[in-house]
């Protein structure tokens, strides 16, 4: 979808960050990728390699971890997981809920650099 | 700034403001985005490893924008609507009709994102609404900036409504926050029944649903049942209202929807 973009903000606060930190070498970004939030990881690592050509982190290693998505039904007042993708239907009672409480999270989680 | 559908970033975007009947037209200086921060030598180092847990949201800058549009929007009283859809679903034609008719009741304005091309903003400039094109060049969605760019080109004097008519794409609008009240999704007779359950994420993201086309479904062979529970599957929290721009049939309950979400004057 637009994982260039999003990885190009991501490494600009990755850099940021180290300039901050007055680092000089980033060894480990890692993302927090919500299942619904419609990012493939795949790409998000092919765009890393583009992006963080000639920076601080071009030989920094990408971890993806994966947020599952669950959302809560009205009904029974209660939260699921969410497995089947697009529809979200209730397990208890078979409505289908709107309500996504977690899954769609794009984060820079955490850095590390020396 | 899509990889599969070929946009790059930065993104100059062009702005345009059409008014009806004007003899001249002017055309706004392309406006520059922000360049990346520069690369700063690398300074005092460190030779401890060091972790840090900065937990930011990647479209950061883009939410940060879109709330203050809403901010503006609320302080203006104004109601502002994303319109989504896939190119050709009808999002011009019945807007151009909710100008003719509901505008002439309630003032409204209209920002309209293409690629390329004014002639959007050129079907839509009447001499009661302000319009304002922007031109995105290869980005496939309006973000943040563009419409606060695009309202401030506006005469926002009396202006109650506020149309945002996106780029014709059902997939990069749905993780663009503009700061609109409503997202209103549309969903055309011609394009399949299936759509909402190819496309889910901007259905998701919908306060509103628009089944556009009514009037050409039977010609189609159009399974409105199978469309219905479709959307009802993938957006159940969306409000569904069946409208055709052409025959005028739901017009009446899509201005009722518009009535009832404007702000007190």
């Amino acid at each position: 979808m637009h994982e260039v973009g999003l990885m190009t903000s991501a490494i600009d606060a990755v850099l940021d960050q180290a300039r901050i930190h007055g680092a000089k070498r980033v060894h480990r970004i890692v993302l927090r990728i919500g299942a619904l939030a419609g990012v493939e990881p795949e790409s998000l690592r092919f765009a890393f390699e583009v992006v963080t050509r000639d920076t601080l982190a071009a030989d920094a290693e990408l971890q993806v971890d994966g947020v599952p998505a669950r959302a809560y039904c009205a009904a029974c007042a209660e939260e699921f997981g969410v497995d089947g993708g697009a529809i979200m239907a209730c397990p208890r009672c078979g409505q289908f809920s709107g309500d996504l409480r977690q899954g769609r999270e794009l984060e820079l989680f955490r850095i590390e650099m020396s | 700034m899509c990889v599969e559908c070929g946009c790059n970033a930065p993104v100059p975007f062009g702005l345009k403001v059409i008014r009806a009947f004007a003899p001249g037209l002017l055309r706004a200086a392309p406006v520059a985005t922000d360049a990346p921060p520069a690369l700063a030598p690398a300074a005092a180092t460190s030779a401890t490893p060091r972790v840090v847990d900065v937990r930011l949201p990647l479209l950061a800058k883009n939410d940060r924008l879109a709330e203050r549009n809403r901010g503006f929007f609320r302080s203006r009283g104004l109601l502002a609507l994303n319109l989504v859809s896939s190119p050709g679903a009808g999002k011009t034609t019945l807007l151009g009709r909710t100008l003719d008719e509901f505008g002439r009741e309630v003032r409204c304005a209209v920002v309209v994102g293409d690629l390329e091309t004014d002639n959007d903003a050129r079907r839509l400039a009447r001499p009661h609404v302000p319009v304002a094109q922007i031109t995105t060049g290869t980005a496939c969605h309006l973000d943040a900036e563009m419409v606060a760019k695009g309202v401030d080109a506006l005469d926002l004097a009396g202006v109650r409504v506020l149309f945002i008519e996106n780029v014709g794409n059902l997939v990069c609008p749905a993780e663009f926050d503009l700061g609109e009240a409503l997202r209103v999704v549309l969903l055309s007779t011609t394009e399949g029944e299936d759509k909402p359950l190819k496309y889910p994420p901007i259905f998701k993201s919908a306060q509103v649903v628009l089944l556009t086309k009514t009037d050409v479904a039977e010609v189609l062979g159009f399974n409105r049942a199978a469309a219905i529970e479709n959307i009802r599957r993938v957006a159940p929290q969306a409000q569904l209202i069946e409208v055709s721009a052409r025959s005028g049939e739901g017009l009446a309950e899509w201005y009722a929807l518009l009535r009832g979400r404007l702000a007190k004057p």
